[in-house]
């Protein structure tokens, strides 16, 4: 057990403590943990699952099968800015698909891909909740309202970054 | 009793049950996926829709509305159509929804011919797929030695998981990803950890877990011979069906039997039965010549050498524990009572002479495994079952459940409302209390362990015996009321102990629990567990005055005996290497009969080669006094013949009175029931060779079995005849009839429609109940009425010694047992003999994890691994393994450090390019 622990930094466990304090079982904070050590390090690699896991007191299993339900804990490293665009159904019918193969152009990546800069990963999203502002698209934190082909190149810049 | 009206027909149902089950009772066919009859319901696949209407005037107007059959109770004058147009077009389309991404593989798939998917997408009728999207595909892992995984298969049902999880306290798979992505599997590639992993081949409804011995050297279930057999791997006496074709056992599967092993087997009983393929068999018989070597004889000579030698000598015999009370009975009443040993080794002896003593003393109830799992509070002494008796931990799993389906009752919960009972219960359990010198693998769901030496262990046993007789309770013994509280607090409380841990004290505290609790007024149950297959057969046969090796190595060395006949036994396993040679040494002649080239067959003047369980009929007595009959899977090749037959047949030759009247196989049942007062009830374990199944043999192949004409056309293409079963009703033919036969008969499941094992509901009377014909074996233990001995008598306690540590024999489900070891994919998870102490203790000799350690003067060299649940004192050591045969389960040796020992390099387990280590 102890082997591992070292995995996640003194910072990440004090974080992840502080959540099982509030809980009556440790892998109770399962998403909390796994969103801590994401924001932390970008992404959650097989040590700091297993690492996790054994910190929480459940199999590497059980808490795989909570990171892989959700889209949104990387199990595979991403770039510095995640593009999370929308393509849920006012922002398809509002015409993402355009948008996705302009931004697929301008940065070389598909969706799922990463820049070879690592600056940007590009992934599709269901809905962000910004419906009434179609199409929209997250890039790291900042959510980009009503964008248009055009607007793109602002966010990346002409030259795809 | 509810009536319910299903397609205008009503039928009188069991109250309390779901539609699916009820219907499937009835004999209707009803599709479903996720429900499984010993898992309950979640509802998930939407297979089972039928259409339940208000009342007769929706139904005249087919207004209904689609229901789950495994979610919906059977209530007095509900109406359901399953035939209605909109629950088949429902069905039809679930099914077309779950193949989405199912690949057209069933040609190359291991679960074609016995696929439930297969059977339910012709039953409800689905044929053209639709879909014309890519479909997913992923990639499989490496799962270990005994189970392939084929991802692509699946169909998101989830019985994998509710049963390697739920139902059977697995941890390492589960389901991953989500929506279209999700995947059943582990984390990372590597072995299955759980000792019950291989009834996911029968659980999956598909092929994505299947039986990966039986992958790579495959024949269809409907090509498969099969028998009725029972499991030789350990004293449960699980029922089995192995499958054979072209003279190799391919696989085992469950036969189903309501009161012992149910739906599940352990992975020992259901992959260790390979070593029936070994080239380390013997075919032929061997006489040894001057020079150490052996002559190939055909069975004549073999049989005149036999004879010759019974005649020139006295004659001594050692039996076998691991071989059928008929095998026995011959060699005993052919060397005499007097000149018999069992053939457990001399401390087991006593041991297992013990055991069956308790039970038939003791006025607790010896329980099947489905009262085992009916228990609602449970004391472990001793014992780790899931390493001994495997498939009884399985069921003291599903007995710490009982608190939850009380509270499920008082809610008004059916039992098979699985989800919801989970969800209700969460970590609620009935209490279960493990004793032992280490940790078990059922630790996870007991309510107290306690790790200690077996002495303590028996202390401690005593002590709740007191405490539930109300005796004095001592200081310091706190968990002894705590036990003896949840125990006497209990309907039905269980005692589980064993021979395990070698030690008689701690199956006599086990017994005084168990006694304690009856003179309490409780119903309680005594399960003793015993090492092997006929363990308990055996001393039934021999009685408690039986001699044992050293008896028998001084009337040899007395020249009152001098010629040996060891029957199915290898004797260096049962004790030190010296013992052993000076015991053969005492006798002039030495004859062997056994299936597998071993180190007593090496030692023996003449060896005559034994079928094994697979190739011939025996009687086995399981742990719980239960007599069972196994049958020839397919007649042994070359000049191997059954123990009995050479046994029978060198009684003829010799022209011995006993055996004028013996004929059959029946015969020698019989006699030995005859003549021995505990085991009269065996000849009821199954019909004898007269019995016919409406006028008809029954037949050990399926009517599609193939290609017998052409099995031999390379050599001769004149077909030869069919082996004849003179001794059975069963039959080498596909002609016959099988159905409604009585439970100790049924060699295969199979119904028109119904391919795969979930044909079984149709062999049942109701679902989950017994057999039509009934269920397979006789109990021979009555609950006795002897001596309630007072709690009070206890043991010393355990002190540790100086330089002296106490050996515990640590039990594992694959390594402690010798014939499945040797069985392909279990010999690759077998490790090395080890020996285990407290980091302390490792400490104070200066050794480390993976060190090597010389236990006593020389008795064995092994890897030390360190593990903390070894109380201080105590040494663990890897029973039954190969480098462990000298160490004596209790002694105190001295450890110290190996001299040259070289550490092992990790250990990568074999795979098919999967990689994958754990
Ligand atoms: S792997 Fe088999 S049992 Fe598991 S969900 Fe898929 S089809 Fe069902
Ligand atoms: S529990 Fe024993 S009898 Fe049952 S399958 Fe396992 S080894 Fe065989
Ligand atoms: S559909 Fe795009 S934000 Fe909701
Ligand atoms: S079997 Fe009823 S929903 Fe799956």
């Amino acid at each position: 057990m102890t082997d591992l622990i070292p995995v996640l930094s003194d910072e990440e466990l004090r974080e992840i403590n502080a959540e099982i304090a509030h809980v009556p079982v440790p892998a109770a904070v399962a998403i909390d943990a796994l969103k801590i050590v994401q924001a932390h390090r970008g992404w959650v690699s097989d040590e700091s699952l297993q690492a996790i896991a054994r910190h929480l007191e459940m199999s590497a299993e059980e808490l795989e099968g909570v990171a892989t339900f959700y889209n949104l804990i990387f199990r595979r490293p991403v770039g510095e800015n995640v593009i999370l665009l929308c393509n849920s159904i006012s922002c398809w019918i509002k015409g993402c698909d355009k948008l996705q193969a302009k931004i697929s152009a301008q940065l070389g990546i598909a969706l799922g891909e990463t820049t070879p800069d690592n600056r940007y990963t590009l992934l599709p999203v269901t809905c962000l909740g910004a419906c009434d502002k179609a199409p929209v698209m997250m890039v790291g934190e900042e959510l980009h309202e009503n964008i248009s082909e055009q607007g793109l190149g602002d966010v990346f810049g002409e030259d795809g970054g | 009793m509810p009536v319910i009206r299903i397609d205008g027909v009503e039928y009188e149902v069991e109250a309390g049950g779901n539609l699916l089950e009820a219907t499937l009772g009835l004999g209707l066919d009803l599709p479903y996926f996720c429900w499984h009859p010993a898992m309950g319901s979640i509802g998930a696949c939407r297979q089972c829709a039928v259409v339940q209407y208000l009342d007769e005037e929706s139904e005249q107007a087919g207004r209904g509305r689609i229901v789950m059959g495994c979610m919906t109770p059977v209530t007095d004058g509900a109406i359901f159509s399953l035939g209605g147009d909109r629950a088949q077009q429902f069905r039809e389309a679930i099914v077309e929804s779950l193949m989405l991404n199912h690949p057209h593989d069933c040609p190359v798939c291991a679960e074609g011919g016995e696929c439930h998917l297969q059977d339910m997408t012709v039953m409800v009728g689905h044929r053209d797929r639709h879909y014309r999207g890519r479909k997913n595909t992923h990639r499989n892992q490496y799962l270990g030695p005994l189970i392939h995984h084929e991802m692509n298969r699946c169909i998101t049902c989830y019985r994998c998981t509710r049963y390697y999880r739920d139902y059977a306290g697995g941890t390492d798979l589960a389901a991953l990803a989500s929506r279209d992505h999700i995947y059943f599997g582990r984390h990372q590639e590597g072995v299955l950890q759980s000792e019950f992993a291989g009834n996911l081949v029968e659980v999956c409804p598909t092929g994505v877990f299947t039986d990966r011995i039986l992958v790579h050297d495959y024949t269809r279930k409907w090509d498969l011979q099969s028998a009725p057999s029972v499991c030789t791997g350990c004293a449960v006496g699980c029922n089995t069906l192995p499958g054979e074709r072209y003279g190799r056992l391919k696989r085992v599967h469950n036969r189903y039997n309501v009161e012992v092993n149910g739906y599940f087997l352990c992975d020992r009983g259901r992959f260790g039965a390979g070593f029936v393929n070994s080239d380390k068999r013997l075919e032929y018989p061997g006489l040894r010549r001057e020079d150490g070597r052996y002559d190939a004889l055909d069975h004549h000579r073999a049989l005149q050498q036999l004879q010759a030698a019974c005649n020139q000598g006295n004659l001594a015999g050692i039996g076998s524990p691991r071989t059928s009370v008929e095998a026995n009975f011959l060699l005993r009443t052919l060397v005499g009572p007097d000149n018999f040993s069992p053939g457990f080794a001399d401390s087991e002896q006593p041991l297992v002479n013990l055991a069956l003593q308790l039970q038939q003393d003791s006025p607790a109830v010896t329980p099947d495994l489905r009262s085992i799992e009916s228990a609602d509070a449970v004391l472990v002494l001793g014992e780790d079952v899931t390493n001994t008796a495997p498939r009884i931990a399985l069921a003291l799993r599903q007995s710490v459940r009982n608190r939850a389906y009380a509270m499920a009752a008082d809610l008004g919960l059916e039992t098979w409302q699985d989800a919801a009972i989970r969800n209700l219960a969460q970590d609620e359990r009935s209490p279960l209390y493990i004793t032992a010198p280490g940790d078990t693998p059922l630790d996870d769901v007991a309510a107290g362990t306690d790790r200690l030496a077996p002495q303590d262990i028996a202390c401690l046993g005593q002590a709740v015996a007191a405490s539930i007789a109300g005796d004095s309770n001592e200081a310091g013994q706190d968990r002894a009321a705590e036990i003896a509280a949840a125990l006497a607090g209990a309907q039905r409380p269980l005692v589980v102990s064993g021979t395990g841990c070698a030690s008689g004290e701690v199956m006599q505290a086990a017994a005084a629990v168990a006694n304690a609790l009856c003179t309490a007024g409780r119903q309680a149950m005594l399960c003793l567990a015993v090492p092997e297959a006929n363990s308990l057969g055996q001393a039934l046969l021999c009685g408690a005055d039986a001699p044992d090796f050293s008896a028998l190595q001084q009337r040899a060395e007395a020249g009152e005996v001098d010629t040996l006949l060891v029957l199915e036994n290898d004797l260096y396993r049962r004790g030190d290497g010296d013992r052993i040679d000076r015991l053969l040494a005492a006798f002039k002649r030495v004859i062997v009969l056994d299936g597998l080239d071993n180190a007593t067959t090496s030692s023996a003047d003449l060896v005559l080669p034994a079928a094994s369980f697979a190739e011939s009929e025996g009687t086995l007595v399981s742990l719980e006094g239960r007599a069972q009959r196994h049958f020839p899977v397919f007649p042994p090749p070359a000049e191997r013949r059954p123990a009995w037959v050479w046994l029978l047949a060198c009684l003829k030759e010799l022209e011995r009175e006993e055996a004028g009247s013996l004929h059959h196989f029946d015969d020698i049942t019989r006699a030995c029931a005859a003549a021995i007062p505990g085991l009269s009830g065996i000849p009821a374990a199954a019909p004898d060779h007269h019995f016919r199944n409406a006028g008809v043999k029954i037949p050990r192949q399926t009517h599609r079995y193939s290609g017998r004409t052409a099995m031999r056309a390379d050599v001769s293409v004149h077909e030869p005849k069919q082996p004849q079963d003179e001794e059975s009703a069963l039959a080498f033919t596909m002609e016959g009839l099988n159905r409604a036969q009585p439970g100790s008969l049924l060699p295969y499941v199979w119904s028109p429609g119904w391919n795969s094992n979930q044909s079984l509901h149709k062999f049942q009377g109701e679902v989950g109940g017994p057999l039509k014909g009934g269920t397979a074996g006789v109990r021979l233990l009555q609950p006795g009425s002897g001596p309630v001995v007072s709690g009070s008598t206890g043991p010393e306690p355990f002190r540790a010694e100086d330089g002296q540590w106490q050996l515990v024999p640590r039990q594992k489900i694959f390594g402690s047992e010798e014939l499945s070891a040797l069985s392909p994919g279990i010999d690759e998870l077998v490790t090395p003999a080890f020996v285990e102490l407290g980091s302390a203790d490792a400490e104070s000799l200066g050794v480390a994890d993976g060190d090597g350690l010389e236990l006593g003067d020389g008795l064995a060299r092994l890897e030390l691994r360190i593990n903390d649940c070894i109380p201080a004192g105590c040494a663990g050591f890897a029973a039954g393994h190969a480098g462990a045969e000298n160490l004596q389960p209790l002694a105190r040796v001295t450890l110290r450090r190996a001299e040259g020992w070289q550490r092992r390099e990790p250990q990568i387990i074999g795979s098919d390019g999967g990689g994958g280590n754990d």
